[in-house]
């Protein structure tokens, strides 16, 4: 691929132009669910179209990117995604997430409060929160259009009925603004209570699916619940193994073929900046307390 | 006006010029009420450098335009047909719409979106002598306590905010300045 | 011990390379040549140029050769490439009347006007091995024969003319495009039919074969399967008029179907279409299929619930490019969503366990 034969950060100004209108109506409307022509992109759809996409229509010279898929910046498409943008934006990179001024994100909300000075850019596979309820597009877009969310209520109460709790661990939905029922996208739900008044701009983008959603600043995001079901931010019942963190979501690291498992941050960011500043976890190397 | 200035005027850098202008429209649509600096057009008076360069930005052959009689000028149309290419259109078709306040009235001449497509409403830009002082305050998505805003009038913004989820999304140009009010935010005079 | 994992990068340029090795094969094998491709593997070149919606012989070899024979991963490529083009225009309708054909043939009528022409066709091959192509051989030299003069018009107008076929109104209304807009729900036919090109071979034949097997029969006929190459025209503003600017070999199918009445209507046959890019005549031939079940609300039939009168189903799964991203894309890490899936089953057997203690205490 010759970079110089492509646009800034890849897409036509006809197409970015497309999109911007798309975040603006968007941003104007939380929670519902834009139309727009996405594009065919040189990596396949599922694996990030509709964030990169939004992310190009974004990205100005100054900014500088950070990546993450499961919270990580060195997992595969996160690399192969921050290296599209090296390559044909030309922006500054980071996996800091302090330092970044434009995230795109794949399940994970980074644990670090993001500021009013960065945009979080969610990849999303299947944007329609009512769709595995409801499999015709025809039929949501009425649903969402009379306010009809009844289905989804229903859905959880029999989740309750059955197993006591509601059985949605990720991609649990919420409401916007107390009118659009929205996908967070598959982030666990432990993630959820950050998508409600965070500094930062929220925007989501589905390549296949066509579909650009956003959250505003400082946005009333409430995860469905009942009354006597409220809703609850679970994670694993550890710390982190490696910098002793307690409030951090966990990933489950399998050690041997007997049963030995340890647990770490998903954000490993955050989990390097909490190792620099010296603090250790159950099973850090002895003497790595600075 | 002559040809060269019909020419001149629109992004130099047009990829680089209009990111950065998006992300003024995307901040003040993200952040109802707070001016931003948008820059890079040099558009024929009467249009502001800010509503210049929202044009270069996203207005296009894709998106019918309302001129309003304020900036319905053949300077003004020669502009926008050689560096933005959109369709002049009446009101009820319109994605965009430009112009002073007063020469956009009547608003409801303006698409508000339907039920299953609120999306399918005009974006107003509404051109102002000045976004400041402010007159009224905000509240609303966007706006982390009250955001004081400079709007050219109250009532019908508060009447277009009764329509959500449809209505109107504007825009306010002057000068290299822009702010933005979505048919989320609930404004209240000062 | 554990250490978060580094070296994605590493991994990923390690993964290329070996990926580039494999695609040559082994070197002392001769290269192919886009040439070779595009003239040897004509058929896989037009299945790529047809669902890629680009109609460029070479870059078809070349994402062929590039995608090591994986035809998805060819029409993927050239999809990538192409929404990456500057569009300058749009081109008149092309007109199959009058299409150099190279092969048509009628199922309905025994013989017309202009002649049934067997053309290129695996047809009446017997599926036997040619073990001569194994040991190189020479192809024998096809008889010539001049082209005939004479015209040779859709089969379809001659039963229009007795009025047996429900009418088309022609249109110079401009279709919708898939490709620039986002697919809406009820989508017209001009875009049912754009989808249905574009889509994939696999998918349009298996809806086509299960309204043959039931699933929303349609009674087809072909009335006429026509392989040719077609002028193409556009209009140049600055010159204000049309010019040719190239030719494309297109592959047209029209079937008769069972006909409709009303009190008010006498009976009419009714019709399916189907217009490929270059020869690709299983696809043409189940598109009409396809296209024919999918008008069963406006010719006013019953909803059989069948998955090929179903609109939205057929046309929301039949792009391979959207499909296969998403199922593959299930290999990509989804440790979080199976952590917070492992705590919540945790936690319900848990409850579970001490709601059963409870009742056997009890």
């Amino acid at each position: 691929m010759s970079e110089a034969a492509y646009n800034f950060a890849y897409l036509d100004e006809a197409t970015k132009r497309m999109i911007r209108r798309a975040l603006l109506k968007g941003l104007a409307i939380p929670g519902y669910q834009v139309p727009f022509a996405s594009r065919e992109m040189p990596m396949p759809y599922g694996w990030g179209t509709g964030g990169v996409q939004v992310t190009a229509a974004c990205l100005t010279p100054e900014d500088c990117l950070k990546v993450i898929d499961q919270g990580a910046d060195d997992t595969t498409n996160a690399v192969s995604i921050r290296k599209f943008f090296e390559r044909t934006a030309g922006v500054a990179t980071s996996e800091h997430t302090a330092a970044a001024s434009v995230i795109q994100t794949r399940h994970r909300i980074p644990e670090q409060a993001l500021t009013e000075r960065q945009i979080l850019v969610y990849q999303v596979p299947i944007p329609e929160p009512l769709r595995f309820l409801e499999p015709r597009e025809s039929e949501t877009r009425k649903m969402h259009a009379l306010e009809e969310y009844g289905l989804m209520h229903v859905k959880l109460y029999e989740d309750i009925a059955r197993h006591g709790a509601i059985a949605t661990s990720y991609a649990y939905p919420v409401r916007v603004e107390g009118r659009y029922v929205m996908d967070p996208s598959p982030i666990p739900k432990f993630d959820n209570p950050k998508l409600g008044g965070m500094a930062a701009i929220q925007l989501f983008g589905a390549g296949r699916e066509q579909r650009i959603y956003a959250v505003p600043p400082y946005t009333r995001v409430v995860s469905l619940d009942f009354e006597d079901h409220p809703f609850e931010a679970s994670k694993a019942a550890h710390d982190c193994d490696l910098c002793g963190a307690a409030h951090s979501y966990l990933d489950e690291v399998i050690t041997d073929d007997k049963g030995g498992r340890m647990f770490v941050c998903s954000d490993t960011d955050f989990c390097a900046m909490r190792r620099a500043e010296g603090h250790v976890g159950r099973l850090s190397p002895k003497g790595a307390a600075a | 006006m002559t040809q060269a200035d019909i020419l001149s005027g629109g992004f130099a850098e047009a990829p680089q010029q209009a990111a950065r202008a998006f992300r003024a429209c995307l901040e003040a649509m993200a952040r109802p009420g707070r001016i931003q600096r948008i820059e890079g057009a040099h558009p024929p008076a009467p249009l502001s450098p800010a509503a210049g360069a929202v044009l270069l930005t996203l207005v296009d052959s894709t998106t019918p335009l309302c001129l309003a009689p304020s900036h319905d000028l053949p300077a003004v149309r020669q502009w926008i047909a050689f560096h933005c290419g959109a369709p002049l259109a009446e009101p009820a078709q319109a994605v965009f719409a430009l112009g002073t306040w007063e020469a956009l009235q009547p608003l409801s001449a303006f698409p508000i979106g339907t039920p299953q497509y609120p999306d399918r409403s005009t974006t107003l830009i509404v051109e102002m002598n000045a976004l400041s002082p402010p007159n009224a305050v905000l509240t609303g998505p966007g706006i982390e306590d009250r955001q004081p805003a400079r709007l050219p009038e109250i009532d019908s913004l508060i009447a277009n905010r009764e329509l959500f989820p449809l209505g109107h999304d504007f825009f306010f140009t002057a000068g290299f300045e822009i702010a933005a009010l979505p048919r989320t935010t609930e404004p209240e005079a000062l | 011990m554990y250490v978060a994992t580094k070296g994605g990068e590493r991994a990923i340029d390690a993964a290329h390379q070996w990926l580039a090795e494999e695609r040559r094969g082994d070197p002392s094998a001769p290269e192919l040549t886009i040439v070779q491709i595009r003239e040897q593997m004509a058929l896989a070149v037009n299945r790529v140029m047809a669902e890629g919606s680009l109609y460029d012989r070479d870059l078809a070899a070349l994402a062929i050769k590039q995608a090591r024979g994986d035809l998805i991963e060819a029409i993927f490529l050239i999809r990538a490439y192409r929404t990456t083009l500057p569009r300058f225009g749009a081109s008149q309708p092309v007109d199959t009347d009058a299409m150099a054909l190279s092969r048509r043939i009628s199922a309905t009528f025994k013989d017309a006007p202009g002649g049934q022409v067997l053309g290129p066709t695996f047809d009446y091959t017997h599926r036997l091995l040619d073990f001569t192509l194994m040991a190189e051989g020479e192809a024998p030299q096809a008889a010539r024969k001049p082209a005939d003069p004479a015209p040779a018009p859709h089969i379809l107008q001659l039963l229009d003319r007795d009025g047996l076929m429900e009418p088309l109104p022609a249109s110079d209304e401009t279709p919708p495009d898939l490709t620039r807009e986002p697919l809406e729900m009820p989508a017209d036919r001009p875009l049912r039919l754009q989808a249905l090109a574009r889509g994939d071979e696999g998918f349009v034949l298996s809806m086509a074969y299960s309204t043959q097997r039931g699933y929303g029969r349609t009674h087809a006929f072909v009335g006429e399967l026509r392989i040719g190459t077609c002028a193409v025209d556009m209009e140049i503003p600055e010159l204000g008029f049309a010019i040719e600017i190239g030719e494309i070999e297109l592959t047209e199918c029209e079937t008769v179907n069972q006909f409709t009445g009303s009190k008010t209507e006498p009976p009419q046959f009714t019709r399916g279409y189907g217009l490929v890019m270059g020869q690709s005549e299983r696809k043409a031939i189940s598109m009409s299929l396809v296209d024919r079940a999918l008008r069963w609300a406006e010719l006013g039939e019953d909803d059989m619930g069948a998955p090929a009168q179903d609109a939205e189903f057929v046309l929301y799964h039949c792009d391979n490019i959207q499909a296969t991203g998403f199922l593959e894309h299930i290999k990509l890490p989804h440790y979080v969503d199976f952590q917070s899936e492992l705590e919540l089953i945790r936690k319900l057997r848990r409850d579970a366990g001490a709601e059963t203690c409870k009742e056997a205490a009890e």
